[in-house]
């Protein structure tokens, strides 16, 4: 085929504009802020000055800790329950099928701030309805907003309520992509359903659900809306507080731009690792 | 009744009997925002357990409405979110048609760019995105700001990248030999075989803009130009304010979306399950 150079570009240049202007210039601009000291005007070059609050600072390895706790947990559990849940509604045998997908499926459409403000009301210490609710089985009240412990997993139970059904809607897309001889060949030679899940199902899975695992470490790792609303600015005592929530309140709350911009390429910095070494521990065996 | 379809019939009572509760789960915190939502404040601040709705949904508007101007807010959210759409479907086809359509230098490196931003957090554009807009454009407050710098979108563009590329090349050929222009190959040929795709990614787009949080929150922040989730998230942690007001905006913002998942929902599930499927 001959090159379309003109065309081609006619296409795209819209596209790449923005694309310039609002990503690949503020990619090498917040890379060079971090540098900077931009608590005062002008601001000036100070190659240490960011970089070595950040590596001494307290509050940063307290939302670093934080980040790292609610990935480890939330992540595995959140992709586990998507996979269950995208293996049971595949299953031939189910009825309601509609219901059932709308009642996971639903939360990809609700937004942050209206999820948020339910579950604060929801997990409220006196009139929550889930502290009600554990009464009324003889289980004490948990004071999920005081304590760090039951705000982390309040955090964590609200994020894979909002994205799990997110996960199954691929892994199902991914599950429908198996075809049907690979199984009818299994069940002909009396492989029970559970070896066939653990040696068909999921290695065929793998791409699928390390794409899963990427994007929710990615969105897990900038988590910013939920600390900020329902565990009220990341409380208590900065007990829920994230990275998201530092460069939040390091960038637009005390505006510190050159601070906000190290923790922000810290972000990037673990996503790039974790998404590296996640690809190479899947890999495809040579 | 043989001992097999008695082993199924066993199989599909255990599904049921696991996938039902979690259901019911998963429904609760859905149901007990429009419960909330058609309660007044005295009776969410009450010791009784309360599941099924109330009649208060009119009077929560309006409190809400006394807290903070909601319905402007969801008129900016609503244009904001349909121009943004268009345009983007717009930006984002046109990419992805140039590149599953055309041979053309720096092919490579710009699909190969475009698959890195996957990868790479927002966190890390937020800030000078923020400058720029704010400090050098002086646009913080107006549409503008909130509709331009989200315009770039790579699973958008590998999605319709994607569509286009698995039509029929002699669809095209044949308008290129009467001499029909690109650019109306590409609107009149193209984009019409696209429809369901074109769907599935302005529904995904349109509810990004929708539920749009933290760039809006950082960008428009003063009363009058605040998107809905914006003026809802100012009132959360305030004293005194109506947390009835606060479920029927939750209300207002969430079930539009999800009558549209009912009507859509083939096209919503292929949005975003085209993300992997590649």
């Amino acid at each position: 085929m001959r090159t379309q150079n003109a065309t081609a570009y006619r296409f795209l240049t819209p596209y790449l504009l923005i694309f310039a202007i609002f990503w690949v210039w503020p990619i090498i601009s917040s890379f060079l802020i971090s540098f900077q000291a931009t608590r005062t005007v002008p601001w000036r070059f100070a190659p240490t000055f960011n970089w070595g609050r950040l590596i001494g600072d307290p509050a940063f390895y307290n939302a670093l800790k934080n980040t790292l706790l609610i990935l480890v947990i939330q992540v595995p559990v959140m992709i586990s329950l998507a996979i269950v849940m995208a293996v049971l509604l595949n299953s031939p045998l189910l009825k309601a099928r509609g219901l059932y997908r709308f009642a996971f499926f639903a939360p990809v459409v609700v937004g942050e701030v209206a999820y948020s403000a339910v579950f604060r009301l929801m997990f409220s210490l006196d009139f929550g309805i889930i502290n009600k609710l554990l009464n009324s089985v003889g289980l004490p009240k948990v004071d999920w907003f005081s304590n760090v412990t039951p705000a982390m997993a309040l955090i964590m139970i609200a994020v894979t309520w909002r994205w799990a059904g997110y996960n199954a809607i691929i892994i199902l897309a991914g599950l429908q992509s198996i075809p049907d001889d690979v199984y009818e060949a299994a069940t002909l030679d009396r492989v029970s359903r559970v070896k066939q899940f653990f040696h068909i199902t999921l290695p065929l899975l793998k791409p699928v659900i390390v794409f899963c695992a990427v994007l929710s470490i990615i969105g897990t790792m900038q988590l910013f809306t939920e600390p900020f609303l329902i565990t009220e600015r990341g409380g208590p005592g900065g007990g829920t507080e994230t990275l998201g929530l530092l460069l939040y309140r390091q960038g637009f709350r005390s505006l510190n731009f050159g601070y906000a911009s190290a923790v922000a390429y810290t972000m990037a910095g673990l996503a790039i690792a974790i998404t590296l070494v996640q690809l190479w521990l899947t890999r495809e065996p040579k | 009744m043989s001992s097999r379809s008695q082993a199924r019939l066993g199989r599909s009572l255990l599904l049921h009997l696991v996938l039902t509760p979690l259901a019911l789960i998963w429904l609760f915190p859905l149901w007990m925002m429009v419960v909330f939502s058609t309660m007044p404040d005295n009776g969410i601040f009450s010791p009784d357990i309360e599941l099924l709705p109330h009649g208060n949904f009119i009077d929560n508007v309006n409190n809400l409405q006394r807290d903070t101007n909601f319905v402007g807010a969801i008129g900016i959210s609503v244009s904001v979110a349909v121009t943004y759409t268009f345009l983007s479907v717009l930006l984002t086809s046109m990419a992805g048609w140039a590149l599953a359509r055309y041979e053309f230098h720096g092919k490579g490196a710009v699909v190969a760019i475009i698959f890195g931003t996957i990868t790479l957090p927002y966190a890390v554009v937020l800030i000078p995105q923020f400058i720029m807009v704010a400090r050098d454009f002086a646009l913080a407050n107006t549409w503008i700001a909130l509709i331009v710098p989200p315009l770039f979108n790579s699973l958008g563009v590998l999605f319709m990248r994607q569509a286009f590329s698995m039509m029929p090349a002699e669809l095209f050929d044949a308008a290129r030999v009467e001499g029909v222009k690109e650019w109306r190959i590409f609107l009149f040929v193209a984009l019409p075989l696209a429809r369901p795709m074109l769907a599935a990614l302005a529904i995904i787009l349109f509810l990004a803009s929708w539920n749009n949080y933290l760039w809006p929150l950082l960008i428009n922040s003063q009363p009058g130009a605040m998107t809905a989730p914006v003026a809802l998230g100012t009132l959360i942690g305030l004293t005194k304010v109506s947390w009835g007001g606060i479920m029927a905006g939750a209300v207002m913002l969430t079930v539009p979306m999800l009558i549209v998942f009912v009507l859509l929902q083939r096209h919503f599930i292929a949005g975003i399950a085209a993300g992997a499927v590649k």
